[in-house]
């Protein structure tokens, strides 16, 4: 990628120039002082929001997850699956309190509702998901790569209206079940319950994910299919179905995502989606866009970069720059990383 | 006002079977009916339509009537007289029906006159005729149903100025091939040049140059806004090369991911940009207000005799046409001609030697390579040409509005310009611009017009709509582009070269492939 600065165009790579190696570097030992100096300063702050920086990097990794799914098989970036998550937001809060009649103090009652409610929730937006790329993306296979990129756009637009109409433009309160109690607290740094239960969550469905592509026949049938269409076209795999499916897990993993994020943020509005969207974008391309333990290793780190800028007390530019933060990183992991922290996955790779 | 009947010949000829595209089978069709048919037919949809108008505006229905009845004298072999017949015809229209549907209908009377060849010039100079008049007999404008009145000038200005935006994504988008999600950034670079330049934002510095209508000895830097326009121009087609230069090797829809990375920080920089290190440089969400006024200043008011305001906030005492000019009018007429050197400019760029080039590099990158087109050049010029009327287009924007706010550069302002470009046809200016009016207009005054009449007209059963449509503005043009793309991707009005490109795809692999490269 970094070759084709010289615009003539030389098929081999030329060396990778070295003032960007060193502005990456530069930038890395900055930001390790930086943490230092945080770190001895206030131990407790930071090891405080280390965990909170890993319990929203666990929410990241399921959305990034689903990006990098959908990209590995149709290099489409799409956009409509973080307004997916915010859905699932949305149904958790319905689901859960209106089905199961979830509020604050039921003791241990919530584990099976929680467990139900996220059931349904992944499989309703595991249906929305395959149904987005059935409407929007498949009449579009064959168009120029800017096409379905424009309707991921346009899908995005009206699913937040579609939580916009269903929902009101304000933040809507989730019940405040995930107990607050503490697992640990170890020199003024507390670790809550709630905290440890979006972890114990995550991890299975993760482990399940990673199942499910490395060794049941779909998932074989998903990396052939990533790998190359007509081929597997050709070796009988029902390409049609195999990216539905993919579409399918990518919205499951966006409905659990919604679930853990109603659950422990409380609050879910309509516009939330794109927002964390971009930022799940933004880990799965950190990690290497295609590469699943790439994606939730982005997923960790920008979870960790928000909550630092956001928690620190020493120069940290606070939360009015997250965004910028994030998609700075973005920019530089684009233009001098393109194939991200683990390397995108190669056609050759699976 | 579209016609079955044409009035003129075909521009192919339709036995030759050169059928392609929907329009023209419909074209070869019509023309293979018999002579009195056709006639009878357009004749039906003539009157059945003057019937339909009645019921809107007495003087539109009497303008299509006799629209129909000029075509029909056209029609007729070159009789001595045939001229003085359709001069009476409009002659005797103007003074039954004296409003301004007349002066409308006028400019549609003239096209019918005007011989094939010179068409191609008729459109727009009564289109333009049409937008230069508007001021004057927009007040007196009948009643559209559902969408309510005819838009304000004050709509008109936001119109124009959206349009322009339009016309430059469309470099970027539809010439070019590159998907620009951040343009936004460029609307607000400019706004924000023109308010550090002319207001009080920096009030430690005391520079005045040309400004008007403001207290010589006042604090701050105050430039006129006619430079300011340039400087806003050139400024946002650097900062274009600035950010295009890393990132346009990347390919397309990671280019349109870190334009919009762009979109996104720009605003969050204004928005807390009241203390950089310190410095105030955006005054934060309150933002810059009041900016300095247009105006051409005293000296030049009195050489061209009062002709050239002064200062457009303080003009005007002049009554034209029995229309009191305001100062919003000639905030119009302004945008009207920039939006004149937009498009005049987007017209040259497009068959020129690097309108061909952006072509190339849309249709096949690695083809274009081959033959010689330096790409990271020709796109960054696309990027260029796009900020720069990008730049001006919100430089005049904020100095209309008197204010910049960060809250004016949303995500939402990049798709809804994007929206525009495709609904209108990527790649075709006039489809660009009449989708952009339109989009724009909605915006602003007729999704909240329409959501009237829906909640005050429609009932259902028992059930009546308290609809806010506005609210669900995204939304709307989410289904715009959703619809456009499924169906049409070419656009309302497209172009011939990307319609094609759109229905048959093309590759639009660049040369070097992330995947292969990073591997």
């Amino acid at each position: 990628m970094a070759a084709e600065a010289t615009a003539a165009g030389l098929p081999e790579r030329l060396p990778r120039p070295s003032p960007t190696t060193l502005f990456g570097l530069v930038l890395v030992v900055l930001l390790v002082v930086w943490l230092a100096v945080n770190l001895v300063k206030t131990p407790g702050d930071f090891f405080d929001v280390l965990l909170i920086g890993l319990t929203t990097g666990c929410v990241y990794a399921l959305v990034a997850l689903g990006y990098t799914l959908v990209y590995g098989i149709l290099e489409l970036i799409n956009f409509a699956h973080g307004d997916v998550f915010m859905l699932g937001g949305m149904f958790t809060i319905t689901f859960s309190t209106s089905f199961f009649g979830l509020h604050q103090g039921q003791g241990f009652a919530i584990v099976p509702i929680v467990f139900a409610t996220l059931v349904l929730v992944m499989l309703a937006c595991g249906l929305l998901n395959a149904a987005i790329e059935r409407v929007a993306y498949r009449p579009l296979r064959s168009a120029p790569r800017l096409a379905p990129l424009i309707t991921a756009i346009g899908v995005s637009f009206i699913i937040e209206d579609v939580g916009l109409a269903w929902k009101g433009p304000n933040y809507v309160p989730a019940p405040d079940i995930f107990p607050h109690t503490n697992v640990f607290s170890v020199g003024g740094v507390d670790y809550g319950w709630n905290k440890l239960i979006v972890i114990l969550i995550t991890v299975p469905v993760l482990l399940l994910l990673l199942w499910l592509v490395q060794r049941t026949r779909q998932g074989k049938a998903m990396r052939a299919t990533a790998q190359d269409m007509d081929a597997s076209a050709m070796m009988g795999i029902n390409v049609n179905r195999t990216i539905s499916f993919t579409f399918l897990i990518a919205g499951a993993l966006a409905g659990a995502a919604g679930v853990l994020y109603a659950l422990y943020v409380t609050t879910v509005r309509f516009d939330q989606g794109f927002q964390l969207g971009l930022i799940a974008f933004t880990a799965a391309v950190f990690g290497g866009i295609g590469n699943l333990p790439g994606a939730v290793l982005g997923a960790l780190l920008i979870g960790l970069i928000q909550a630092f800028n956001e928690g620190l007390n020493w120069h940290a530019p606070g939360s009015d720059w997250t965004e910028s933060i994030v998609f700075s990183i973005l920019i530089l992991i684009l233009v001098f990383r393109p194939e991200g922290l683990l390397g995108e996955r190669t056609p050759e790779g699976g | 006002m579209t016609t079955p009947a044409g009035g003129t010949p075909p521009a192919s000829d339709p036995a030759h079977g050169d059928e392609i595209g929907l329009r023209n089978q419909i074209r070869a069709r019509w023309h293979a009916l018999p002579e009195l048919t056709r006639a009878g037919i357009s004749i039906g949809l003539f009157v059945g339509l003057s019937i339909l108008f009645f019921f809107v505006d007495h003087a539109l229905a009497y303008g299509t009537l006799t629209i129909t009845a000029l075509f029909w004298i056209r029609r007729l072999p070159p009789v001595p007289y045939r001229l003085a017949a359709q001069v009476a015809l409009v002659v005797i229209y103007l003074i039954a029906e004296p409003r301004s549907v007349g002066y409308v209908l006028a400019v549609g009377f003239a096209m019918t006159w005007v011989p094939q060849r010179y068409r191609t010039y008729t459109y727009p100079a009564a289109g333009l005729a049409l937008a230069v008049l508007y001021p004057f007999y927009q007040d007196r404008l009948f009643t559209v149903p559902v969408f309510g009145v005819w838009p304000d000038v004050a709509t008109g200005v936001y119109m124009l100025v959206f349009v322009m935006m339009a016309v430059g994504l469309n470099i970027v988008v539809g010439y070019a091939g590159l998907l620009d999600l951040g343009y936004v950034a460029f609307y607000a670079t400019g706004a924000y040049t023109a308010a550090w330049f002319a207001s009080l934002q920096f009030p430690h510095t005391t520079w005045h140059f040309g400004a008007v209508g403001i207290d010589p000895h006042l604090a701050g830097i105050h430039v006129t806004i006619w430079l300011l326009l340039l400087v806003a121009g050139v400024f946002t087609a650097l900062s274009g090369i600035i950010i295009g230069l890393p990132t346009l090797r990347l390919r397309g829809d990671y280019l349109a991911i870190v334009t919009l990375g762009f979109g996104e920080i720009l605003p969050q920089v204004a928005r807390n940009g009241d203390s950089l290190f310190g410095f105030n440089l955006t005054n934060g969400p309150n933002g810059i207000t009041p900016l300095d006024s247009l105006g051409f200043g005293h000296r030049l008011s009195s050489l061209t005799g009062g002709f050239l305001p002064a200062n457009y906030l303080s003009c005007c005492s002049a009554k034209v046409l029995g229309h009191q000019i305001q100062s919003t009018d000639l905030f119009f007429w302004t945008a009207l001609v920039l939006l004149m050197f937009t498009i005049f400019c987007s017209l040259r760029l497009q068959y020129s030697r690097l309108g061909r080039a952006w072509i190339a590099i849309r249709e096949d990158e690695t083809a274009a390579a081959a033959m010689g087109i330096p790409l990271m050049r020709t796109k960054t010029w696309a990027y260029a040409s796009g900020a720069f009327f990008g730049g001006i287009a919100g430089a005049y924007y904020a100095t209309f509005k008197s204010a910049t706010f960060p809250g004016d550069f949303f995500f939402n302002i990049s798709v809804f310009i994007l929206c525009m470009v495709i609904l209108g046809g990527m790649g075709n200016i006039w489809g660009v611009i009449v989708g952009a009016s339109f989009l724009a207009y909605l915006n602003q005054e007729g999704l909240a017009n329409t959501g009237a009449w829906i909640n005050s007209n429609i009932h259902v059963g028992g059930w009546h709509p308290n609809l806010d449509v506005p609210l669900y503005a995204s939304g709307i043009y989410g289904v715009i582009i959703l619809v456009v793309m499924l169906f049409r991707p070419e656009g309302l009005i497209p172009s011939r070269r990307r319609a094609a490109e759109l229905h048959e795809g093309v590759h639009d692999e660049p040369l070097y492939d992330t995947a292969s490269a990073g591997a």
